[in-house]
């Protein structure tokens, strides 16, 4: 019984950091119509920039800062480079050269980072928490994770439903044309939902870093299991998201703990199947995908 | 303010959409725009907004250049286009939709007010007004857009097939309002209805289109006197 | 449907040129061309080291997994990340028929074709539902999803070690080398061969059809699902293929062979060629086999640390990807017909015909013998 508690109480902490990463996603998804593959890699990247920060002597959190700061950078510099010169062409040329991104991020951090393995600390004692008389695994940095992805969701959401920023970047997602129209600078904001979503994803990288192997690859798994994630949960919504990371985050977890961590990435193969096949527009799309 | 259209050509592709179009538009007054389908009256209106670039020719409003431009500064010099099929944002509410044309144009503290005038001048919307706008009805949709358009005070005001899918008694509320808000005003109209009819009745101008040529520019009582023009060009 | 293709350039109106013209039928033309390639590859294999022989049979190899994914995403529309996972099946099968049994390699290596193209059954239906960008994510999982399992089961699987291969005994005194290269060659040729026929096939059509439009494919009578399943098993069946060889190549198959980065190298080396083409296939092959080396070279130039030349590979395939997409999408293979028509439109004062470079499947890439016959 505790083994299933224990194994639960890891799903939702994973869970959370694969909504983080598909939060990210999605709000790439909505403002730009495309799936950015290297999403994962970027958090990478700004992970490992923080580690050398860290390195450097900078604290823990003002590296934690700088890490998000330099994803909102990356995330507004990869959407107005390579982008927008996409737009209007064929639907898998974004595939491509997310992809393309992807591997050349890994390669730089490879040339510059080397082989060395290095780790990256936790923000927090990883060591379980004390409920009753027994450990469980569940950790202070555990906590950490559930409230910072929370905090990160929970501003999101109060940005874009209760901000005219917000208001001004529904519309350009929803109606970008019409929105032009009525005066509305749909460049920039989809460039600051790329943004945003670098910070999410960043958010994510560091999070996951401290239990890793932390080499340029580390983050290629959270990147499809964020993937799962965000297609259960519909690519539109944040709390889709949410959602959709949590029960990405028990499967595997559960997958992990019966099965073996081998077969994890299996495990999210089928749940990834199991949902395309039956509903591709994820549980709360609004519409429908074409069908043939 | 006038609008001065001069030798306007936009081609997609191969085919001319406009060829060599010149007109112009005054102010405190509607200028029709009438043709048949395919016309390329659509595509004039997209050129002076911004959202189609012409290949060749000018677009200018009170003596500034507009050609070139980006859609949304064109917005932001006073134009509004009502494009055909209304484009209301379906996905937000009513109140947000008029909300969002207020923001480059309206002081935050104003806001409100201006978007409760524009409920005074649709009481219908009202009612509506926290719900999602992809639930209201085609002369709702109308009176959004419309009451969109207006709520920023557009100095050129682009209006596409207002009429399209309302009932008769609707579009002649709709025309009465059109004409009601320009007339003794500055405001520059340019209507596109193929309810030939109906915009001549209410239109100071007429230009009337043909394969992407203008085929007469004149005033819009002399368009509709000339019953051959009518016939061949107007359907009626 | 497809529009028509491209009027016949003039040279069929000049009669002295018609002579040397290729049959019109199909199979003959392909057949004759295979035979000369095969021509020219043997005085180039006797004539190079072994080493240089064991790298063309490397290439050789590759282009049989390229040709299926040109295949599949050039012809068909449907972009896969997971055909270094169809190629690990391909490997593992034959690594594994040869340790347990004695059966004759080419069995073991159809064995190994049949393996995969069942695999690519199995991810090929659910695919059929899905568009572009769910479709990659989709078979990056797969990528990632299946080498873990040989990790797994490191009893039948080998574990890090791996399994080891065997290349059959060379007749006569003709070098190991050389006649891995030869085999390899061989099924390359035969692949082109019959994958050259099946696009000038209704089968070809059908892939192109789909491509295009699926809705007005299936209103043509075009069975959508099934073509697309096709499609994918065939693409599979190549990886397979091809991943079998690659095991014969190196003498060992293990996980560490077959990364998630082997997919998205084929994937860069398939849009360099250019999407679509089967001949372009053979410069991607190039680029996959010599990149290391290059990239060794490069990173001693710029004097890095041991372990990047790997990495400077890998950005190098990105940057490929990336620039190819955005500057060139039609590829090597791409540019070259471009500069051939625009060569052939000087030579006969014809206006070249020159198709507009915009991006995959959407445009209407002509494959290596295009609609002009």
């Amino acid at each position: 019984m505790s083994l299933f508690i224990n194994i639960t109480l890891d799903g939702v902490s994973s869970g959370m950091i694969f909504a983080a990463l598909a939060l990210a996603l999605v709000l790439i998804f909505r403002a730009t119509k495309i799936i950015n593959f290297a999403q994962g890699a970027m958090a990478m990247m700004t992970t490992f920039l923080a580690s050398s920060l860290l390195a450097q002597g900078l604290g823990y959190w003002w590296a934690f800062v700088a890490a998000l700061a330099i994803g909102f950078v990356l995330g507004a510099l990869v959407e107005r480079v390579l982008i927008r010169p996409l737009k209007g062409k064929s639907e898998l040329n974004p595939v491509v050269v997310t992809i393309g991104l992807l591997v050349v991020l890994e390669g730089i951090a490879g040339v510059i980072y080397g082989n060395a393995s290095r780790g990256f600390p936790a923000a927090y004692s990883q060591s379980g928490l004390t409920v009753g008389r027994s450990k469980i695994a569940f950790s202070h940095f555990d906590v950490f994770i559930v409230v910072a992805v929370l905090v990160l969701m929970i501003a999101i959401l109060v940005l874009f439903r209760a901000t005219t920023l917000g208001l001004r970047m529904r519309a350009s997602a929803f109606a970008g044309e019409i929105a032009r129209l009525l005066g509305v600078r749909v460049g920039m904001l989809l460039t600051l939902g790329w943004a945003l979503a670098g910070v999410a994803g960043s958010l994510a990288g560091l999070l996951v870093a401290p239990t890793s192997s932390f080499s340029p690859y580390y983050m290629d798994l959270v990147l499809v299991y964020a993937f799962t994630a965000a297609v259960i949960g519909g690519l539109e919504s944040p709390v889709g998201a949410l959602i959709g990371g949590l029960i990405t985050g028990l499967c595997i977890s559960y997958v992990g703990g019966y099965l073996g961590s081998g077969l994890q990435p299996l495990g999210a193969l089928v749940l990834l199947m199991v949902a395309l096949m039956a509903r591709p527009e994820g549980i709360f799309a609004r519409h429908s995908v074409r069908r043939v | 303010m006038m609008l001065e259209i001069e030798e306007l050509s936009v081609s997609y592709g191969a085919v001319n959409a406009l060829s060599s179009v010149t007109f112009s538009a005054q102010p405190g007054a509607i200028t029709a725009i009438q043709g048949a389908n395919g016309a390329g009256k659509t595509t004039l209106l997209r050129s002076i907004s911004g959202l189609v670039k012409p290949r060749s020719g000018s677009v200018c409003f009170e003596g500034e250049e507009l050609v070139g431009k980006t859609v949304e500064n064109i917005a932001r010099r006073g134009v509004a286009h009502v494009p055909e099929g209304r484009g209301i944002i379906e996905e937000l509410t009513v109140e947000d939709n008029l909300r969002l044309a207020t923001l480059w144009c309206i002081r935050r503290r104003e806001r409100q007010g201006a978007i409760e005038a524009t409920f005074e001048l649709f009481p219908r919307l009202s009612g509506f007004r926290r719900r999602h706008a992809s639930t209201l009805s085609g002369g709702e949709r109308q009176m959004l857009v419309i009451g969109r358009a207006l709520i920023s005070r557009p100095k050129l005001l682009l209006l596409d097939e207002p009429s399209l899918g309302l009932a008769p008694l609707v579009t002649a509320q709709l025309m009465a309002l059109l004409r009601e808000h320009t007339d003794g005003t500055d405001v520059t109209v340019v209507l596109v209805e193929q309810n030939a009819r109906s915009a001549l009745s209410v239109s100071r101008n007429a230009v009337v289109l043909n394969l992407g040529e203008v085929v007469i520019s004149d005033t819009a009582a002399a368009v509709a006197a000339d019953s051959g023009l009518r016939h061949h060009y107007l359907g009626f | 449907m497809r529009q028509q293709g491209p009027p016949r350039h003039s040279l069929d109106n000049t009669s002295w040129l018609r002579r040397f013209r290729l049959p019109t039928q199909p199979l003959l033309r392909h057949l004759i061309l295979a035979l000369c390639g095969a021509g020219i590859l043997y005085l180039v294999t006797s004539s190079l080291s072994p080493y240089n022989d064991y790298e063309i049979g490397e290439i050789a190899l590759y282009v049989i997994a390229l040709a299926g994914l040109s295949l599949l995403t050039g012809m068909n529309g449907q972009i896969s990340l997971g055909n270094g996972a169809f190629m690990a099946v391909g490997a593992y099968t034959m690594a594994l028929l040869m340790t347990h049994t004695q059966m004759n390699f080419i069995v073991e290596l159809l064995a190994a074709i049949g393996a995969a193209a069942a695999m690519g059954l199995v991810i090929g239906i659910p695919a059929t539902r899905l568009k572009g960008p769910y479709l990659a994510g989709m078979t990056l999982l797969f990528a990632l999803a299946l080498p873990p399992i040989a990790d797994k089961w490191s009893t039948t699987f080998g574990g890090d070690q791996g399994l080891t291969t065997t290349v059959p005994n060379a007749p006569g005194n003709i070098n190991p080398e050389e006649w891995l290269a030869w085999i390899q060659i061989i099924g390359a040729l035969i692949t082109l061969v019959l994958l050259a026929n099946l696009i000038q096939s209704r089968f070809g059509r059908s892939f192109r059809a789909v491509r295009d439009d699926e809705i007005a494919a299936s209103v043509a009578g075009i069975h959508v699902g099934r073509t697309k399943v096709l499609a994918f098993v065939i693409s599979a069946g190549c990886a397979g293929l091809a991943g079998g060889f690659l095991g014969l190549s190196t003498g060992v198959v293990n996980t560490g062979e077959f990364p998630l980065t082997l997919s998205i190298q084929l994937l860069a080396a398939m849009v360099l060629g250019g999407t679509g083409s089967l001949m372009g296939m053979w410069w991607g092959a190039v680029l996959l086999v010599y990149l290391s080396q290059w990239s060794t070279s490069l990173s001693g130039y710029f004097n890095l640390g041991s372990g990047a030349s790997a990495y400077l590979a890998t950005i190098i395939f990105g940057v490929v990807l990336i620039v190819v997409m955005i500057a060139a999408p039609t590829g090597i293979q791409g540019g070259l017909r471009w500069t051939w028509r625009r060569i052939l439109g000087l030579l006969f004062r014809q206006p070249a015909v020159i198709h507009p470079a915009s991006g995959l499947p959407d445009d209407r890439v002509p494959i290596y013998q295009s609609d002009e016959r």
